[in-house]
């Protein structure tokens, strides 16, 4: 730290090269942003986090200006908070203000700027927007008309995930954010991971709600109403009561989920397992028979739809097997039908994910048997959130309870699916067993672990050395796919997630979430992993039950009918 | 048989992101307007999205993403013009046909457009079809006009 600024008359340090808003964050001094997206490059777009300077005429933009020596800034003059308010006060000009419906009633970042900034009433009126919503998508709901221009999704969208499904359309007043040619976002390139919501500072983004169809199921007395959870959503769930971040909440999570009246409560981690038995065969038949190398992890549903969209040339590497949440579906409509007695078609099986792309997953017409889907709705965590509280619910008061067996109790391997890295690990560890013959000395993969974009690690297993590389963020993993096809060839096995960091940061997880609270459920994913007993899948009691009775063994007929699909191009703009 | 794009990107070779408003200029220059196709080479071409070139064509006025009709009518609202009522003018054209600016009607007989000033303020408010101007028209001469185009296609 060689430079020495002065803001609102305190001396503080400065580095070369730092923005004024990265000296004002590290010392907890909080200016408003909007447009500012942490880890992208600033634009400045936006003017919301305007500071004063000495002996500059206007005010200057403090996520995109660096600090210079000697600088002296104030950050909440007269001029600058009345500034501040002229924007929010021209943002509302246009808003249609039905807060009181809105999803994001609450989590608003408009709402909360306006509260902020002490808004009390409308001193600019203009045309309120008047855009139509699209609803074309499974997954995301767009209203442009409560759209602020912050652009954040869009970069999202092309700096994250490498898709750019949508940008900015039109100039001037008439601008708003939109697809190619004004096609509905289901006719784009969208690959449903939902990170645009999570950067959306309003409502103009949200998840395809699934709770109404779920709140008349579970009045039907005719229908088992069934629902599975995926690894992350116990540790994420807890943010959106009060709990602290990463807490672990999965007692009180399955008593919540039985009094809203759910018949059988199972943990998608089960069929991660399942995943992993039927992946690292697929794995290991792959080295051993000299099959399409790299294998491709298919569990992110985003993923494979951004595979079948720019990545035609490398469908082939994708493994055939579902994703844990269409493994569980297959599963409780076949094995757990059977043995309950029950129809399949009388069985409503729910889903709570962490992800928007589910959503799209669950209704493709591969996940069907005989006409049935595997899988007949999909709630995000928030949309669980919802549930628990439409239904009055205090989580506070619940004492823990126990999953339904068999599909309840899984190894900590399906559980760190959660986190970028997870599956990997989770395969490494029943490949080692499936190659060897033995238990991995230590489980671990640590390098594996952790928020980095991209995790690269060599593991020995027998005489085989196998290149292993993990990848979270779409963008990362087209470049990535760049090398391999430009010849790289040390890589055996890629796990990909759209969302970074994985799904404990997936696009259905609480608004709000940051990288502090990504980190925390990662840090308990993990934790949980290290205390666990069982840490291999392929030592789930019930997995080798379930093979036993019912599944053959893996790669078999019966797991080839259930268990696998294919996937197809995609001709998109 | 190739596609007049392709003829038009031959033209460019090695082309980059900076070639972009040239080649939708050459594209709308053969074509009359930016097709959704023809965006889509472009965007092939390029090896940028298409949601990047219509972002980027939806920017500027000159660009128009329908087929002109037969009779293309440009409304000047320039500032003269808009002294004298061209809101007003629009606002009627739009209503006579039933489009939009930017818009074809459905029979493809008329296409509108709205321009910046056409040069011709003495005659303001002017508009002008296919090249040929009409002075100082006002709602009532509107109606003629475009009854009269109207009429022309009826007759053989
Ligand atoms: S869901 Fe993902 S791919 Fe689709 S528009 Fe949003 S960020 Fe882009
Ligand atoms: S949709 Fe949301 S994130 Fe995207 S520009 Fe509008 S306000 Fe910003
Ligand atoms: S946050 Fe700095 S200009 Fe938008």
């Amino acid at each position: 730290m060689n430079l020495t600024i002065e803001v609102n008359n305190n001396t503080l340090q400065a580095s070369q090269g730092e923005t004024i808003l990265d000296v004002l964050s590290r010392n907890g001094m909080k200016v408003p942003t909007l447009c500012y997206m942490k880890g992208l490059f600033p634009t400045g777009s936006c003017r919301m986090c305007v500071v004063e300077v000495e002996g500059r005429r206007n005010l200057v933009t403090a996520c995109s200006e660096p600090v210079l020596d000697g600088m002296k800034i104030m950050t909440h003059s007269m001029r600058v908070i009345e500034s501040r308010k002229t924007i929010v006060e021209l943002l509302l000009s246009n808003h249609p203000d039905d807060c009181l419906y809105c999803e994001r009633n609450g989590s608003c970042e408009l709402q909360k700027l306006s509260e902020d900034l002490n808004v009390r009433e409308r001193r600019i009126s203009g045309n309120k927007n008047n855009y139509k919503l699209d609803v074309s998508s499974t997954s995301i709901v767009r209203d442009p008309a409560k759209c602020i221009l912050c652009g954040r999704c869009v970069r999202v969208c092309e700096e994250i995930e490498g898709v750019t499904a949508i940008e900015f359309v039109g100039r001037g007043s008439k601008t708003f954010i939109d697809t190619s040619f004004n096609h509905g976002l289901n006719l784009s390139s969208c690959v449903n991971c939902g990170q645009c919501i999570m950067v959306c500072p309003t409502g103009a983004l949200k998840e395809k709600p699934h709770i109404n169809e779920i709140k008349n199921n579970l009045s039907n007395p005719d229908k088992v109403v069934v629902v599975q959870y995926a690894p992350s959503i116990s540790v994420s769930l807890a943010e959106e009561f009060g709990f602290k971040p990463g807490q672990n909440i999965i007692g009180l999570m399955n008593a919540a989920l039985r009094r809203i009246g759910f018949n059988f409560v199972f943990d998608t981690s089960f069929s991660a397992d399942l995943t992993i038995m039927e992946e690292a065969s697929e794995l290991v038949h792959r080295v051993t028979n000299g099959g399409v190398l790299p294998m491709i992890t298919s569990c992110c549903p985003g993923w494979v739809k951004y595979a079948e969209e720019f990545g035609h040339d490398i469908l082939p590497n994708l493994s055939s097997c579902k994703s844990p949440q269409q493994m569980m579906g297959a599963i409780i409509k076949s094995y757990f039908a059977e043995s309950e007695g029950i129809a399949p078609e009388n069985i409503y099986s729910v889903s709570v994910m962490p992800c928007t792309a589910k959503k799209f997953e669950q209704q493709r017409e591969e996940m069907t048997q005989n006409g049935i889907s595997d899988v007949d709705a999909v709630l995000t965590t928030r949309e669980l959130a919802r549930l628990i509280r439409m239904y009055g619910i205090d989580i506070h008061k619940m004492e823990p309870e126990l999953a339904d067996s068999p599909l309840g109790t899984r190894s900590s391997a399906g559980k760190i699916f959660g986190s970028s890295g997870g599956v990997m690990e989770a395969a490494i560890r029943t490949a080692h067993y499936l190659i060897t013959g033995k238990e991995m000395v230590k489980f671990q993969v640590k390098a594996l672990r952790g928020l980095q974009g991209r995790k690269e690690a060599h593991i020995q297993i027998g005489d085989l050395n196998v290149g292993v590389a993990v990848v979270s963020g779409l963008k990362n993993a087209a470049e990535l796919l760049e090398e391999v096809r430009n010849g790289r060839d040390d890589i055996h096995f890629i796990e990909v997630m759209a969302c970074p960091g994985g799904c404990i940061n997936g696009g259905g997880q609480p608004i709000g979430t940051d990288e502090e609270a990504v980190k925390a459920r990662m840090a308990t994913l993990y934790d949980i992993d290290e205390k666990d007993a069982i840490k291999a899948s392929h030592k789930n009691p019930y997995i080798v039950e379930l093979y036993d009775k019912f599944l053959g063994k893996p790669l078999g007929h019966k797991s080839h009918h259930l268990l696998h699909t294919h996937y197809q191009k995609r001709e998109v703009n | 048989m190739k596609s007049i794009v392709q003829e038009i990107l031959k033209e460019y070779p090695n082309a980059g992101y900076d070639s972009l408003i040239p080649i939708l200029q050459h594209v709308q220059e053969k074509m009359g307007f930016l097709s959704e196709e023809s965006v889509v080479e472009v965007s092939k071409y390029l090896k940028m999205p298409a949601s990047k070139i219509f972002g980027v064509a939806t920017f500027y006025n000159q660009f128009r993403f329908t087929q002109p009709g037969k009779y293309h009518v440009q409304v000047c609202r320039g500032t003269a013009c808009h002294v004298l009522g061209s809101a007003t003018v629009l606002d009627e054209i739009e209503k006579n046909l039933k489009i939009k600016s930017g818009q074809t009607t459905r029979d493809k007989l008329f296409s509108l457009e709205v321009v910046a000033c056409i040069g011709a303020c003495g005659l303001a408010p002017v508009i002008s079809i296919n090249g040929e101007f009409h002075a100082k028209v006002s709602s009532e001469t509107i109606k003629t006009i475009f009854q009269d185009y109207k009429s022309r296609e009826v007759q053989p």
